[in-house]
């Protein structure tokens, strides 16, 4: 019979081979799925690698799909770390690319020009305006018990309807009513030509953004790791009621970490306007799912903030083979479920990290314990 | 003028016709909770039913009746087997309820399974061939207020008012009813008096994706009908008949009214653009469609905040295990 005993220690090979284990795993559960729909395993695999790493000029796309789920994945990260599911990154994202896009327009109609001002500026814009619609949710949650997850989730579509009211039914300032292309299909205004943030790199092309989100991982790791804010957080997680008693503010820690989830995928926000999009765009950015993936991108670091850079850049990568791929070879809602099994397994996988498994024989009542059970006890 | 052809007659109409996924999703949500499950799954279960339903209109030939009935039992199914994965993860492998949840919306909904599905298939491409037309029970269609709201509806409106009823009753006046509350409430006791826990949940996890899946069948079979790419169809139900299941205090007669409220809240902007009443608005954000679509949403809200100050002390309702993964070893 199997039985799983608790693991008192973990030894250190575990946390590498268990999710090598669970990734081996979904990639064979894939490539039933394949087979299953009829397309063939190993060169879809290898499609996928070129096009998503190894290919001309790959690496650099995959860096673009990878930006704005590195800064969903750390804002989930964050806040899940703290058993505080914020699952509206998506929304706050939304509210940081609104945010970002106002300061930048603004800034333009002033006439500035100076690249280093917009991008602090944009930043700043949204992400002040990704936290407060974070702070929403945080202060039910905090104040009122209000269930974080459904509020968060539903701040998403109410943000992505306010969106679409900005650039497609109303004359909002986003939107672009004097030129010609503006008044026969709805769109936004377009940035001024300072808000372009730059890139690094001439054979791998880095977007700025990439690398505010590098440093805002690295902050979150030494906060969270190395700051009296970090312990609490981690002890409220574990036992909101051991930090109760030991005086910690457990509604405070709420907000300041709702807040700084909001910032961080606002900041994300601001990156796809500075970086990518440079106008606001409500079809494109809803279509995206930065916030979901994101989720799927912190669950896979297990909530380490500098394990979601890795793990960005893989979905990114598998993200933007899918892009490059899509066509009848190739289906779109792939790469989602590629994402999901994944996903599953690792979660799955979880389990080996915390119980060992011991298959031992029944006893025999009257030869005694086989060895196997005397190894055990 | 007649009064059924009021707006309110047609919101009230609308309003059962848009609540009744929410109600088959919800009971589905409540059967599992109440068990001590937590399905975050809903969303993404109700896309694939729809999904799957729908390809079943387009592959079988044969009478409306057996069609319908052959797309509604595949979309029950298929919400099952997306259920089983969550089962699976959270009961065996005693993972996290809320991430693996979100998992499943993920993979099995709009850019997930479902997506993949469909865009296998091309069923966006195909016309709707078979969908639930409204029946005219008695002949009573035209009776003032009633007849619409509630004499001239589809079948799954009726299937689900008596699966209403079944599940209020399987819950206080049977024996496993009974039992899957004791397993949602105080699973170590509950096993102790030599009741299977582990039994007990994966069979109300599965009946409640499977009723998630007729939930999203309803869309694409009778609300819409027909399937598009994304999670446009379903739009969010799934997260809001989880909420409902706790505006509804875990009880089934209470879903019913909180799934109606939100049906009209979901069919009013339908109905202010029909009814062209929209235009007659004064120009401003009080004519923008956008403010009556993000209505339901944000009223999910407002509730969610007034049931959590008003109960968060008394926690009413609330399997005491909820989202607690059982282990006999640990308890």
């Amino acid at each position: 019979m199997i039985r799983l005993e608790r693991r008192l220690d973990r030894p250190w090979w575990l946390n590498v081979a268990v999710p090598a284990g669970s990734l081996a795993v979904a990639l064979a559960i894939m490539g039933v799925v394949l087979l299953a729909s009829g397309h063939a395993v190993w060169s879809t695999y290898r499609q996928l690698w070129e096009a998503g790493f190894t290919g001309n000029g790959a690496f650099s796309a995959t860096l673009i799909s990878a930006t704005p789920i590195l800064f969903t994945g750390l804002a989930a990260a964050v806040a899940f770390r703290m058993q505080l599911f914020n699952i509206g990154a998506e929304g706050q994202l939304y509210f940081g690319a609104v945010g970002a896009s106002w300061i930048a327009l603004q800034l333009g109609g002033h006439g500035a020009t100076s690249t280093p001002l917009y991008v602090v500026a944009m930043c700043l814009g949204g992400g002040l305006l990704g936290a407060f619609w974070a702070l929403v949710p945080g202060v039910l949650r905090a104040f009122a018990h209000t269930n974080e997850i459904l509020t968060s989730l539903m701040l998403n579509y109410v943000a992505g309807y306010f969106l679409t009211y900005l650039i497609f039914d109303s004359s909002s300032y986003w939107r672009d009513i004097s030129s010609l292309s503006g008044q026969t299909f709805p769109q936004g205004k377009p940035m001024p030509s300072g808000a372009e943030w730059p890139t690094i790199g001439t054979s791998v092309v880095v977007p700025l953004g990439f690398l505010v989100g590098l440093a805002v991982a690295a902050g979150a790791w030494f906060l969270y790791s190395r700051t009296r804010f970090g312990f609490e957080v981690s002890v409220i997680a574990d036992s909101p009621r051991a930090a109760r008693y030991a005086g910690m503010r457990t509604r405070r820690k709420i907000l300041a970490v709702m807040a700084l989830s909001g910032l961080i995928a606002g900041i994300g926000g601001a990156s796809q306007i500075g970086d990518f999009t440079h106008t606001l765009d409500p079809t494109g950015l809803q279509a995206a799912a930065f916030g979901y993936t994101g989720i799927v991108v912190a669950a896979l670091a297990r909530y380490n903030p500098i394990a979601v850079c890795f793990v960005a850049v893989l979905i990114g990568g598998l993200q933007n083979a899918g892009f490059t791929l899509q066509g009848v070879d190739f289906p779109s809602g792939l790469v989602g479920v590629m994402q999901g099994i994944i996903l599953f397994c690792a979660l799955g996988g979880e389990l080996f990290l915390r119980y060992r498994l011991r298959i031992t024989r029944r006893a025999r009542p009257q030869a005694g314990s086989t060895p196997a059970t005397e190894a055990a006890s | 003028m007649n009064i059924n052809d009021t707006l309110l007659v047609i919101v009230l109409a609308q309003a059962v016709l848009y609540g009744t996924p929410l109600l088959f999703a919800a009971l589905g949500e409540l059967l599992a909770e109440r068990s001590g499950v937590l399905n975050l799954g809903v969303e993404g279960m109700m896309l694939f039913g729809a999904a799957v339903g729908y390809w079943v209109t387009q592959e079988v030939h044969g009478g409306d009746p057996e069609v319908l009935a052959l797309a509604v039992l595949a979309a029950g199914i298929s919400g099952a087997a997306m259920a089983a994965i969550h089962a699976f993860l959270t009961i065996t492998m005693r993972a996290s309820q809320i991430v693996s949840g979100l998992a499943l919306t993920i993979f099995a909904g709009g850019l997930g399974l479902s997506a993949y599905f469909g865009t296998e298939l091309n069923l966006a491409d195909e016309p709707s061939t078979h969908h639930f037309g409204s029946i005219d029970v008695l002949g009573l269609k035209d009776v003032p207020v009633l007849g619409p709201v509630l004499l001239h509806q589809s079948v799954l409106v009726y299937a689900s008012w008596v699966l209403t009823l079944a599940v209020a009753l399987y819950l206080t006046r049977t024996r496993w009813g009974l039992n899957v509350r004791a397993v949602g409430e105080a699973p170590a006791s509950a096993d102790a008096m030599g009741i299977g826990v582990a039994t007990y949940r994966y069979v109300h996890v599965l009946v409640g994706g499977a009723l998630a899946g007729i939930g999203g069948a309803c869309y694409s079979l009778s609300i819409t009908p027909g399937w598009v790419a994304g999670d446009t169809l379903v739009n969010g139900a799934g997260w809001i008949a989880i909420a409902l299941v706790i505006f509804s205090f875990w009880r089934a007669e209470l879903c019913l009214t909180g799934a109606y409220l939100f049906g009209a809240l979901a069919a009013l902007p339908f109905a202010l653009q029909a009814k062209g009443t929209l235009d007659r608005l004064p120009a401003g954000a009080l004519r923008a469609p956008e403010l009556y679509q993000a209505l339901p949403y944000a009223l999910t809200v407002v509730v969610l905040v007034v049931i959590s100050t008003a109960f968060a002390k008394r926690r009413l309702g609330a399997p005491a295990a909820l989202g607690v993964p059982y282990v006999r070893e640990e308890r």
